[in-house]
């Protein structure tokens, strides 16, 4: 392991790790807490469930959010489900069982001992999120139901409709809303993080900017917790909400944490595809219509017939061709990169040629419509709502899109980043999903850092770190100030000929095609000019309109941007030094002959953590190396 | 491609909320009847930004219909008037080349306009920490199967549990209450055996927290539940004014 690496996971039975390493843990006093501040950075699973927790402990919290309400953290968007190894179902499950579930679904990329944790937690999760009043779906006489997701061969999955994201996010800001009510937590929704402050090397507090006065503050805290959420935003259009970015993390990594893995992120095989240039984003449709529908194209790539009058002959069902035992439900990453194969070919469907068709018509015709309408009634509404097509009369069109990003900041077993002080939660830290994330196990990795373990480790570093006063005063914050305040002042004095979307559409476009589900050497390279060139060309080009000093949402995006292009720079040089493929890391140079991904274990059975050296400007590789004593290495196969 | 639309937009532009505002009138042409009604916003705002002018300001971010950012009045509807659908779910399908589309804010004495379309909904956040919890602290809950809950209550919990937080209720009301916003918190907790305990305390802060930061009362006008993008039931307002009432005349609560 790198030396400035240190996991500080602990030795032992990996059952008993979490116990034990917890009772080593230093406490803080009942009395003593609320003389310590924490910032928390984000509002949505992760950041609301931490804030919670240690105000109810007796911190003083400072929360941030830039929506206008923590309730609208991208969290609430997600639609299936949450797991837990409760096994209510009694059908094989345990927490050795998610374990090794997650492991494995994570390609061999991620840290046994903290996914082992995520396993045990996951059971405490369910119970808290309950008593909160939490709807999950029931049965009849009263018990919570459980369904099967993604693929799982259990039935571990509980959900609130279409809505558990929604739901559970409301059950941790109203636990946050009953503490800023006792006024142990100060709100600041509207308020973006725009850089990092540490003094002595350690992180001390944020700079912030209020988007409807444009006032940019410094706040000062004795530790900073970090829950910003992913980058998929990168590639401008993805399935994440608008807002979401890169900004915190990326400010925290170039005061010194170091980035893991930025190239693992995964796109997700069923979303509604691009109609036009207008398009601002794509909306996911759950995996769960795969259980159903058949995923074909035409044959004959001049085939320009309505889909219901192409005869089944001269269809081309690839999946079940190509994957005869596992057909349709094949797991993410292949359904995706094959859609791409087929559309690659010139098969693709739709006035784009990027969409294949998901076809119900067999569903319906075996089940009834009514069957049909029961299980993806609200699905079919939206795909209905935003195309203006009937799915029940002919075939749905579906193509991958960005969904989730397993990389992210890098953090030891206490969640620390290799910034003392700095704790990441979340989507915005790497370490539970390895190059792949299973299907409804992101909330769960949220809500076990927020209630579950950082109220555990954050104490433990403040208890044993001397930590002097520090106030906004101090010259790092008054340096840091100046450096947001010349940021802004020079993204709104360009006053260029192209806008802000302009560029992110293009720096997307870069990514998707280069960066995205399947990567080259070459590809990666020209990717990198490319990103290089028009990332000089906005900071030319680019037209900010209006001024700092009030709400101005181009200059939010902007600064967004701005941060992306310096992000995508590295998200690239981490694709183009793991040569293997791993998850949803695809490099077109190792794949076996019929197109599968081959891993390599020999050589990147690693995490990639990067650090920007000050110095010279360049992004340094350290390794952390995985062990599978518990999970040995095995080679997926779908065949 | 998509066909296209010709349309006259006469838009609320305010600078901030001390400002006075005016309609201003836009045309945009060549509008793809695939697009998001927000979609063609963002159309608008490249170009207004390419010609020298302030884009419009308005809020969303999720796209989905889901985070409750979004929000306009649209030809005098909030969120355009489509059944059960968010600002940012209407298409440009439901309107016609040549249509004249008026877009203003929300408005509400309690949710003053903070920007063109932006309004400041933070007194419903103010409604929900006065009361809208269970008080149950992180690792005190029980076993979640000791809690059993009777699957129409559950449901009902549920239901009144989607709503978003849009404020379009407010919006629609004639006397701007929050009594369908309050009501569905009121009733998802008090519903659920867990939150019992605290219903009657919780059902009088909230509407006390309600009437105290300026939104008016309810006159069963009906027109908030046709708003709603998530079907959030009058039901709610009835059996919440039935709790209050109990609980201030210190009765159990019925169920
Ligand atoms: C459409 C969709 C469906 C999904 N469905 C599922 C599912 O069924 N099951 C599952 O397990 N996972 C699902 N996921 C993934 C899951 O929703 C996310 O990974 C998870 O919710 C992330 O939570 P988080 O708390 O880490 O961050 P987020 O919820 O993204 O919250 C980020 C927070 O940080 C704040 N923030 C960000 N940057 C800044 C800044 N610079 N300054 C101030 N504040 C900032 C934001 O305001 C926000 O409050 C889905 C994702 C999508 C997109
Ligand atoms: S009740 Fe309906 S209209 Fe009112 S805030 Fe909730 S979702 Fe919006
Ligand atoms: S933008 Fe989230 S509901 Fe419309």
């Amino acid at each position: 392991m790198s030396h400035k690496l240190n996991s500080k996971v602990p030795t032992g039975d990996i059952d008993k790790q979490w116990d034990s390493h917890r009772f080593n843990l230093k406490l803080i006093n009942p009395s003593n807490r609320r003389k310590y501040r924490i910032i928390i950075v984000g509002t949505g699973l992760a950041g609301a469930s931490a804030a919670a927790s240690f105000a109810e402990m007796g911190y003083s919290v400072d929360v941030f959010c830039f929506q206008d309400s923590p309730r609208r953290a991208h969290s609430i968007a997600a639609q299936g489900g949450i797991n837990a190894a409760k096994n209510y179902c009694n059908d094989g499950d345990s927490i050795y069982r998610l374990f090794h579930d997650t492991i494995k679904g994570g390609d061999f990329r991620a840290r046994e001992s903290n996914v082992y944790r995520l396993a045990q937690n996951s059971v405490n999760i369910i119970d808290q999120c309950v008593a909160q009043g939490v709807p999950f779906a029931r049965e009849y006489g009263g018990h919570l139901a459980n369904r099967s997701f993604g693929g799982a061969q259990v039935s571990r999955t509980f959900y609130a409709k279409g809505q558990t994201g929604q739901q559970l996010l409301l059950g941790a800001y109203s636990a946050m809303m009953k503490e800023v009510h006792r006024k142990r937590i100060r709100l600041h929704t509207k308020t973006e993080m725009l850089d990092l402050v540490l003094v002595d090397g350690k992180a001390r507090g944020i700079i912030t900017r209020h988007l409807e006065t444009g006032k940019i503050e410094a706040h000062a805290a004795e530790t900073v917790i970090l829950a910003t959420g992913g980058y998929s935003n990168v590639f401008f259009l993805s399935t994440n909400a608008k807002g979401c970015n890169v900004t915190a993390t990326w400010r925290a990594h170039k005061k010194g944490a170091f980035f893991a893995n930025p190239c693992f992120t995964q796109i997700h095989p069923t979303c509604i595809p691009v109609k036009g240039d207008y398009q601002s984003k794509l909306t996911l449709m759950s995996e769960s219509l795969r259980n159903d529908g058949r995923v074909w194209v035409p044959k004959d790539k001049n085939d320009t017939r309505h889909p219901n009058d192409i005869p089944d002959a001269e269809r081309y069902y690839y999946l079940e061709e190509r994957y005869p035992s596992f057909g349709n439900l094949v797991p993410r990453d292949l359904a995706s990169r094959n859609a791409k194969y087929v559309c690659d070919e010139g098969l693709g469907v739709g006035a784009t040629g990027l969409a294949v068709y998901l076809d119900f018509a067999d569903a319906i015709k075996r089940d009834g419509r009514s069957a049909i309408e029961q299980r993806y009634g609200n699905l079919f509404e939206i795909y209905e709502r935003i195309t203006g097509d009937d799915p029940y009369t002919q075939p749905m069109m579906i193509y991958p899109a960005v969904h989730y990003t397993m990389g992210g900041l890098w953090v030891d077993y206490n969640l620390m980043s290799t910034i003392p002080g700095l704790h990441v939660l979340g989507e915005a830290n790497f370490s539970d999903h390895g190059a792949n994330r299973l299907g409804a196990s992101a909330l769960m990795q949220g809500l076990s850092d927020g209630y579950f373990v950082a109220p555990y480790t954050v104490p433990d570093y403040l208890a044993t770190t001397d930590l002097e006063t520090v106030d906004t005063a101090h010259p790092e914050f008054v340096t840091a100030i100046q450096n947001c305040e010349s940021r802004i002042e020079k993204l709104l004095s360009i006053k260029g000929d192209k806008t802000v979307d302009d560029f992110h559409r293009e720096l997307g476009l870069i990514m998707w095609d280069k960066c995205g589900m399947s990567r080259s050497q070459s590809g990666l390279e020209e990717a990198l000019d490319a990103v290089k060139n028009l990332e000089k060309e906005f900071w030319t080009r680019v037209n900010v309109p209006g001024s700092g000093e009030a709400l101005n949402q181009s200059l939010e995006k902007a600064g967004r941007v701005a941060d992306f292009f310096e992000f995508s720079k590295l998200k690239i040089q981490d694709a183009l030094h793991r040569n293997e493929s791993c998850g949803g890391h695809f490099r077109e140079e190792y794949q076996s002959g019929d197109g599968e991904a081959v891993r390599d274990d020999a050589n990147f059975r690693y995490v990639a953590a990067w650090e920007l050296d000050p110095e010279t400007g360049e992004e340094v590789l350290h390794k952390e190396p995985l062990e599978f004593p518990n999970a040995p290495l095995s080679t997926r196969s779908y065949k | 491609m998509g066909k296209r639309l010709d349309l006259t937009l006469r838009i609320w532009r305010q600078k901030n909320t001390n400002s006075s505002g005016e309609f201003v009138t836009y045309d945009l042409e060549n509008v793809d009847v695939n697009a998001s009604f927000l979609e063609m916003l963002d159309v608008l705002n490249e170009k207004l930004t390419l010609s020298g002018d302030e884009p419009v300001a308005f809020e969303h971010d999720c796209r989905e219909g889901i985070c409750g950012s979004c929000g306009a009045m649209v030809n005098g509807k909030a969120h355009g008037g489509e059944d059960k659908t968010t600002l940012c779910q209407l298409h440009m399908r439901h309107f016609k080349s040549g249509d004249v589309i008026v877009i203003e804010p929300f408005r509400a004495k309690a949710l003053p306009v903070v920007k063109d379309l932006v309004v400041d909904r933070s007194a419903l956040d103010r409604i929900i920490e006065s009361g809208g919890y269970i008080s149950v602290k992180t690792g005190s809950a029980p076993e979640a199967n000791q809690i059993l809950v009777k699957k129409d209550l559950a449901d009902r919990a549920m239901d009144a549990a989607s709503c978003i937080g849009c404020s379009a209720c407010v919006a629609a009301c004639p006397n701007a209450s929050a009594m369908l916003f309050t009501s569905a918190k009121v009733v998802h907790l008090g519903s659920l055996p867990q939150g019992s305990t605290e219903a009657a305390s919780r059902v009088i802060n909230m509407v006390d927290e309600m009437k105290t930061n300026g939104f008016g009362n309810c006159s069963n006008e009906y027109l908030c539940e046709a708003a709603c993008p998530k079907g959030i039931k009058v039901s709610n307002i009835a059996k919440m004014n039935q709790w209050y009432k109990q609980a201030m005349t210190n009765q159990p609560l019925s169920e």
